[in-house]
């Protein structure tokens, strides 16, 4: 049994940790409301075990020991990472490797595909969000997810933010729909661009501005972490420019977990960095050490372009 | 440089026959294409040709004495028995007064339908101050002058083998000359029903029947159809179950129809007790029929519309029905439409299921509601082409081109509305 020290008090911790430490006691730190089983062994059949840090300050959702399987198909295995409030971490990793998976898993979007099957803990503010009690409509008001290719209903731009707010029953009359509305958009860059037409379908938006839409679209139902997973894969680099400068200021507020094939982008954007290899978590730890100097092989070989 | 050339060469020497094969294909189309406009060319001229003359009928005209000692003999006017068609007939004779004996007197009566002297009832029943006057009417002739006016019937032919004498037809000619004869729109066609008189007969009874049965064909088989297609796309596990329906769904659009009606004839009349020859029945067994065909237009609707629409409302927390009927249905809708109609268009087209359940009848009068005996517009035809007299061969073309133009109308108006409510995304 392979365990983490983890207390909410642990540091910044300046030292990238090569391995996680091993000891045979459950450690239950007294601050946290719920009692997390120390992170269990990061044992693969490649014998990999995660390095770096899996854990980080102020976590917001955690992960311990998820596994995922597509029918037959283990395509997460052990994958323990925490994720912290007001910060943006992302998930990297060669095509297939299951970053999306696992983020598909944070808001239960999983539970669309009839074969897939997630078993392991996720927490979001200390609750199981895979408890039975919970409601996955519910969840997903408070976890966003923004997509790879933006999806605006084809519907008009107002109704596109409106609707998020409509369906939770958030505003109680019209002008605090409107409020809404042109708050989200505000923070989300577009309101300048769109406010003389609401009206025109959201679809006919270039698509920069629609992935805007769509992440307006998120806020306005006013959730605590927001998913993206490649959101800038289908757009041209000024378009992304303008999207990683709003994430920026959305990690003020929210708890940002985003998926990208672009390391600039992931250097760019997030405070702590993810690397998904084959369905395992190899390498979790503060940007500037993966991209400097990264402890695991496969890291390595990947940001430096050997693999991919 | 030398494999360079060698591979440019090969390509070289491949691209004739490249091109020939091409060619050839192209032509095969081309000329699969021509046979089917042929075809469709041939069938439409047929059909315009031989039907364009039904829509106008021989009208003869004739002055009508309304005298008051046949029609109210006792000075009481009472139309359903007064002799109507002693009037015609009187008429015809004074008209062509060298028929004297009884024979050449019959042969002369045959010349007017007898369709005259219901024309010459429904006048004085709506206005009984004419009795007493002399009437100029043009009344309607019989289907064999109509048929000789037309060129159908051969006056060179031997007489034996024509429906018309000699001494007919030249009294239809002296009567022509005397501009007594004309040409004239034949709205009976729109406005009667079935008869045994070809130049009295209608489709309106047929088109009535056609209308109710899709009326309840329509209620009942699209809101049916799209909630089983909803169920089975979006809220069945997939499962060996689902998976029988989807395979029993699919076998039973191939069902062929006459089975529908025998099942319609077992369940609607015999066990449920429901009428027989009624729209109603017609319609129930034409939803049978038309459900799969919904069923599997929707499902196909239903999976086009793309998934990144339900995740982004999925994503934003929507649940499973506000994802189906906020943002799936309506643009599953065209689809479903156009499913519908085509349908529809199936529906109104088939007879072979209301043979089954008694709507092949004779029916004379135009159904007035759900449980009234009717029959539809393609089962008429059929009965029409089935009848001995020439003149409903044209009859039969006619009612041929009305049920087309309503099937044209029906896709033309499938064509509108998915072009209509399509949106983009």
């Amino acid at each position: 049994m392979t365990m983490t020290a983890m207390t909410e008090t642990s540091t910044d911790n300046p030292e990238p940790i090569p391995a996680p430490v091993t000891g045979s006691s459950k450690e239950v730190p007294v601050s946290r409301e719920i009692v997390l089983p120390a992170y269990p062994g990061q044992h693969t059949e490649l014998g990999e075990k995660t390095v770096g840090n899996v854990t980080c300050d102020n976590p917001f959702m955690i992960a311990e020991d998820v596994n995922v399987y597509y029918g037959d198909n283990h395509a997460i295995q052990h994958v323990s990472l925490e994720i912290g409030k007001k910060q943006v971490i992302a998930l990297i990793g060669p095509s297939g490797c299951g970053k999306s998976t696992f983020l598909r898993c944070l808001n239960r979007m999983n539970d669309t595909i009839e074969t897939a099957r997630v078993t392991g803990l996720i927490t979001l503010d200390g609750e199981d969000i895979y408890r039975k009690e919970q409601d996955p409509v519910a969840l997903r008001a408070r976890v966003g997810m923004v997509f790879q290719k933006p999806n605006p209903f084809p519907k008009s731009i107002y109704d596109n933010v409106a609707y998020g707010p409509r369906i939770h029953g958030l505003a109680v009359d019209r002008a605090e729909l409107d409020n809404i509305v042109f708050s989200s958009l505000e923070r989300a860059g577009l309101l300048k661009e769109v406010k003389d037409r609401l009206d025109e379908p959201g679809t006919s938006l270039s698509g920069g501005q629609q992935q805007r839409l769509c992440i307006a679209r998120t806020i306005a139902v006013n959730p605590e972490v927001i998913l993206m997973d490649e959101p800038c894969s289908a757009l041209d680099p000024i378009a992304t420019a303008r999207i990683e400068d709003l994430m920026d200021e959305l990690s003020e507020d929210y708890a940002i977990v985003i998926v990208t094939h672009s390391m600039q982008q992931a250097a760019r954007v997030s405070k702590r960095v993810a690397y998904f290899h084959l369905g395992l978590l190899v390498e979790v730890d503060e940007t500037n050490k993966i991209f400097t100097n990264p402890q695991h092989k496969l890291t390595e070989d990947y940001i430096t372009g050997r693999i991919g | 440089m030398s494999t360079e050339r060698t591979t440019l060469e090969r390509v070289e020497a491949g691209l004739a026959r490249r091109r020939r094969k091409e060619l050839l294909f192209k032509l095969t189309g081309m000329f699969a294409t021509a046979i089917g406009v042929v075809f469709l060319g041939v069938f439409f001229t047929t059909l315009i040709v031989k039907g364009s003359s039904a829509f106008q009928q021989t009208f003869l005209k004739l002055d009508i004495e309304l005298s008051e000692a046949v029609l109210a003999p006792d000075g009481e006017l009472d139309v359903r028995y007064a002799d109507f068609d002693g009037l015609v007939r009187t008429a015809l004779r004074a008209q062509l007064p060298e028929a004297t004996s009884r024979v050449d007197r019959r042969a002369l009566y045959r010349l007017v339908s007898v369709g005259a002297s219901y024309q010459l009832r429904d006048l004085v029943a709506t206005n009984p101050e004419l009795v007493g006057t002399t009437q100029t009417l043009w009344v309607p002739a019989s289907s064999n002058v109509d048929m000789f006016i037309k060129g159908d019937i051969d006056a060179e032919a031997d007489e034996a083998l024509r429906p018309l004498s000699d001494q007919q037809i030249s009294w239809i000619r002296s009567l022509d000359e005397a501009g007594r004869i004309d040409m004239r729109f034949n709205s009976a066609l729109f406005s009667n029903g079935d008869s045994r008189e070809p130049e009295l007969a209608g489709i309106k009874g047929a088109v009535m029947g056609s209308f109710y049965m899709l009326l309840v064909t329509i209620t009942l088989s699209f809101p049916i159809g799209v909630a089983a297609a909803i169920y089975l796309e979006e809220f069945a596990p997939k499962s060996r179950w689902s998976d029988l329906i989807e395979v029993n769904i699919n076998n039973l659009a191939a069902v062929p129809s006459i089975v529908f009606g025998l099942l319609g004839l077992a369940v609607f009349i015999n066990w449920m007790g429901l009428p027989r020859s009624a729209a109603l029945v017609g319609g129930l067994v034409l939803t049978l029929l038309t459900l799969p065909v919904i069923i599997i237009a929707s499902r196909a609707a239903i999976k086009a519309v793309p998934p990144s629409i339900r995740e982004a409302a999925l994503g934003l927390g929507a649940s499973k029905m506000q994802v189906v009927f906020h943002h799936v249905l309506p643009l599953a809708m065209p689809g479903m439409l156009t499913g519908a109609i085509i349908g529809m268009s199936r529906a109104l087209g088939e007879s072979a299921p209301l043979l089954m359940i008694g709507m092949v009848a004779f029916i004379v009068d135009v159904p007035g509601g759900f449980t009234d005996p009717a029959t539809a517009l393609p089962v008429q035809i059929y009965l029409w082409a089935d009848s001995p007299e020439r003149a409903f061969t044209e009859r039969t073309s006619a009612a041929i081109i009305v049920l087309l133009g309503f099937l044209l109308v029906m896709n033309f108006a499938a064509v509108i509305l998915r072009k209509r409510m399509e949106r983009k995304w």
